[in-house]
């Protein structure tokens, strides 16, 4: 095909239907000038496409056993509806200079209601000796009554079936502090020993950070997170001698551009 | 047929020098501009006459101290005033310095339509180097603007003022006269603001329900009301501070180019009729305007004269201008106040009878929230959830019913359809961009505007404005066409019938030399200032052949209202949302002025 039939099916594609033409200015002025003057104020009048990048939690951990560095790390590019995600979630034990672990994620998103997303992608766990790769659907959003709102389910390529619901709130105790309780809880079909996980709901974990927005962009917290390992998978963590049940406290930076 | 005119800089530079200071100074305030007993109108001139080279180019503003990039015409923000007189024909040679492509949209001028200054719709824009020659017939009078229809120039500085001298005497008499060009800017720039609000549509309100709001609400309501208050707008993820998107935590607010502490000021002698020509050229923001002590009388607006009608406080939406009259008795100064709609800042101005003198400025008032009419959902559904009082809603004349053919112009002004009347229908596409619809869209005709329903003294409403002469056509409508503001406040989307532009497959078509009826419904929780290119809107507001005529209109949250319209130019004509960034987000679309196609049929379209 021609070039210009590349171009037509394109624009075919990305509008669903011919566009009407504004043919009138074409008595006056060269109609190709016209047509690409169109096609760039369509562009710039709600076709346009960004890049944001947000930590929404990039923090120090001190719990009663471990000091760590984790981040939940979120960037997207595209346009109003459609848009490539990438999400990382981490932790790194200062202590044993490793990380407890690291995820990364890579969705494509699609709006398909007012204020909720369906994602779907490839997450890979960088976990040394047991990573894994797995197929991602997610739906993300705000629910009525401002909460944010995250549901997840992975497949890995081992076979297991895990997922991940969050939570976030925002209360506004001025126009620049703010409060967020945020929870969220794991779960896994399957017990899978190699990654010392037990079946059913894997852990629990509820935080509360106060923030100071000194612009909305920049805003460093303090807070505390609590995290309780459940059925299966504390009893792993037992056997390991460690505590499934951990109170941490955080400090950290909250940044979006 | 016109061409485009094509001149190298180097000839450019010598039909500068020819025509003899076209270009001015490298002053970059004009001179219309400054204070003092100079300003505006007194010692220094205008451009005025039939030719005009005005040069685009890039800039530094200065604002109360503080400096930063602007686009500017020949030098100057706002740009040169342009003083034209009805019935001349005009050429403007439009120079781009820039290294982007340019326009400039006469804003409110009746002309051909390849005139108009649109990219992509009128003509293809002006790339950099080059010059475009704007011709045109002026066949009107009045208050009006010019600005750049590219991008979100308009934000940096390309506007400026447009005053018609009418070929017969001016039926309004006046000693002395300023034009007041309001405008906002953003040291932040443009592309970032839009970048924002996009990703955070919050990003710039701080002016949020607290917690301590919270418990103030509790203990002057009662904690259920309260909570049960907080809990409907949280349903539907609506925000009852939302009145502004760009407020003063980005934006600072300009009267004449000035800044609040740069004070510009006008001089006046005590007992002079002080005509005032003010022009909202803002990118995003709507003023409450008041002179402490002084009342004003409405005399014009969007450059069509009214009756006069004395007043208070006025709101001016953005592109909107009014005209008054003030006729200051005393020897003291006034301030001009300028307070944003949502009052988190403000322009001001001084008028005084000689340089120096300041009156007070009066503190910013508690900015509105919304209401359960801002969403478009009768009082009556959810009592005690309304708390504003309801002027005018027990006789609601002005939403009209759907024309029929055969109608006339009583019928027209006086619809039996109001507050109480059956649901809104909604057949356009729902879907990620539209978070809600209005479900039972009111007539706010008769309202100032968000946060003046209570103020202590009067203000002006669009039911209060009666053009003083009678409306050129006054045929009844054959037709109605409704189109709806949509929106996600959320996701920062704006669009009209649920269509960003970038994603509308056919233009709004209208006929030329037929009489339409244009309703519109405001299913967003914004007021729109929505401006039609190349035709006035006349808006039914109860007057039958007086309607007030005006090329914007402020559709508030939850609204319905009509205009009437007679096409005369044919082609395609802009018509968007005037806050720049909703515009930007897609809140546009193009009518499409086609010839009747049989002289006979043309008159006879069925209601849509």
């Amino acid at each position: 095909m021609k070039p210009s039939t590349w171009t037509a099916l394109a624009w075919m594609i990305a509008f669903a239907a011919p566009v009407a033409a504004q043919d009138y200015a074409d008595a006056y002025y060269p109609p190709e000038a016209m047509d690409a003057a169109l096609e760039a104020v369509r562009h710039e009048t709600g076709g346009q496409r960004q890049f944001y990048f947000q930590a929404n939690r990039f923090e120090y951990r001190s719990d009663d056993e471990t000091q760590s560095l984790a981040w939940d790390i979120n960037a997207w590019y595209g346009g109003r509806l459609n848009r490539l995600w990438i999400k990382s979630e981490a932790a790194y034990d200062l202590e044993s200079g490793a990380f407890e672990e690291a995820r990364l994620e890579a969705l494509w998103s699609r709006a398909i209601s007012p204020y909720f997303d369906v994602q779907t992608g490839l997450a890979h766990d960088f976990e040394s000796g047991n990573g894994r790769t797995h197929a991602v659907l997610g739906i993300q959003g705000l629910a009525p009554y401002w909460f944010e709102l995250n549901f997840a389910t992975y497949l890995s390529d081992q076979g297991e079936l895990t997922g991940a619901a969050e939570v976030e709130y925002e209360l506004l105790l001025t126009q620049r502090l703010i409060l967020q309780p945020r929870a969220a809880v794991s779960w896994s079909a399957d017990a899978i020993p190699d990654l010392d996980t037990g079946s059913g709901f894997t852990d629990i974990q509820a935080g509360l950070r106060l923030r100071y927005e000194i612009v909305r962009q920049f805003a460093p917290y303090v807070g505390v997170e609590w995290t309780r390992q459940l059925g299966g998978t504390a009893d792993y963590a037992r056997a390991a001698s460690a505590d499934p049940d951990t109170t941490a406290l955080v400090a950290g930076l909250r940044v979006w551009f | 047929m016109l061409e485009l005119s094509l001149l190298s800089r180097r000839h450019f530079l010598q039909v500068t020098a020819a025509t003899g200071g076209g270009l001015a100074a490298s002053s970059l305030m004009p001179a219309w501009a400054q204070s003092g007993p100079d300003a505006n109108l007194g010692g220094l001139r205008p451009l005025s006459g039939t030719e005009y080279l005005l040069e685009i180019g890039r800039s530094q503003v200065r604002i109360d101290g503080q400096s930063g990039p602007a686009i500017a015409v020949n030098g100057q923000l706002p740009a040169p005033l342009l003083r034209w007189r009805e019935g001349d024909d005009i050429t403007l040679r439009v120079h781009n310095a820039l290294d982007a492509d340019t326009s400039i949209h006469w804003h409110g001028i009746l002309l051909p339509n390849e005139m108009d200054g649109v990219p992509g719709v009128t003509f293809p824009g002006i790339r950099p180097g080059e010059t475009f020659t704007y011709r045109i017939p002026v066949r009107q009078a009045g208050t009006y603007w010019y600005h750049s229809h590219s991008g979100l120039q308009e934000q940096l500085g390309h506007y400026g003022p447009i005053v018609i001298e009418p070929r017969g005497s001016d039926p309004v008499a006046y000693d002395r006269e300023y034009v007041i060009m309001l405008s906002d800017y953003t040291f932040e720039g443009p592309h970032r603001v839009f970048q924002r609000l996009m990703a955070q549509s919050g990003t710039y309100n701080f002016q949020e329900r607290t917690l301590p709001d919270f418990l103030g609400d509790a203990s002057r309501d009662g904690f259920m009301s309260a909570v049960r208050d907080r809990l409907m707008w949280g349903r539907m993820r609506m925000n009852p501070t939302d009145i502004s998107d760009a407020t003063s935590a980005t934006l600072d607010y300009l009267v004449n180019g000035h800044g609040p502490n740069d004070n510009w000021a006008g001089l006046f002698n005590p007992g002079e009729r002080v005509r005032l020509r003010f022009i909202n050229a803002s990118a995003a923001t709507f003023f409450n305007i008041r002179i402490p002590g002084l009342p004003m009388t409405v005399v014009q607006a969007d450059g069509v004269n009214v009756r006069p009608v004395e007043t208070d406080e006025f709101q001016i939406g953005v592109a909107e201008t009014y005209d008054v009259i003030v006729t200051p008795q005393d020897d003291r100064a006034y301030t001009l106040m300028c307070e944003t709609n949502d009052r988190s800042g403000y322009a001001r101005a001084t008028l005084a009878p000689r340089m120096g003198m300041v009156a007070s400025v009066p503190p910013l008032r508690p900015r509105p929230t919304l209401t359960m009419r801002d969403m478009g959902m009768a009082p009556n559904v959810m009592p005690g959830m309304d708390h504003s009082s309801m002027p005018g809603m027990t006789h609601d004349a002005n939403v009209p019913t759907a024309p029929t053919a055969g109608m006339d112009h009583a019928a027209m002004g006086h619809g039996a359809q109001g507050s109480a009347g059956g649901m809104q229908a909604h057949d356009h596409p729902r879907g990620p961009g539209v978070a809600g619809v209005a479900m039972q869209p009111v007539s706010r005709l008769h309202e100032p505007g968000a946060g003046l329903e209570d103020v202590p003294h009067r203000a002006l409403a669009y039911t209060d404005l009666r053009s003083l002469e009678p409306n050129p056509d006054q045929r009844a409508p054959t037709r109605e066409i409704e189109v709806h503001l949509t929106s996600n406040m959320e996701r920062y989307m704006w669009s009209f019938d649920g269509r960003r532009f970038s994603e509308v497959v056919e233009p709004i078509q209208f006929t030329q030399g037929e009489r339409l009826r244009l309703t519109m419904v405001n299913d967003t929780m914004m007021v729109h200032p929505i401006h039609l290119h190349g035709m006035f809107f006349d808006v039914v507001n109860g007057e039958t052949s007086y309607k007030p005529r005006k090329h914007t209109i402020n559709v508030k949250p939850g609204e319905k209202l009509s205009v009437d319209v007679t096409p005369e130019h044919l082609g395609d004509w802009a018509f968007h949302c005037h806050l720049l960034y909703h515009m930007h987000a897609g809140m546009f679309q193009v009518v499409s002025v086609r010839a009747p196609v049989t002289s006979s049929h043309h008159m006879h379209h069925g209601a849509q």
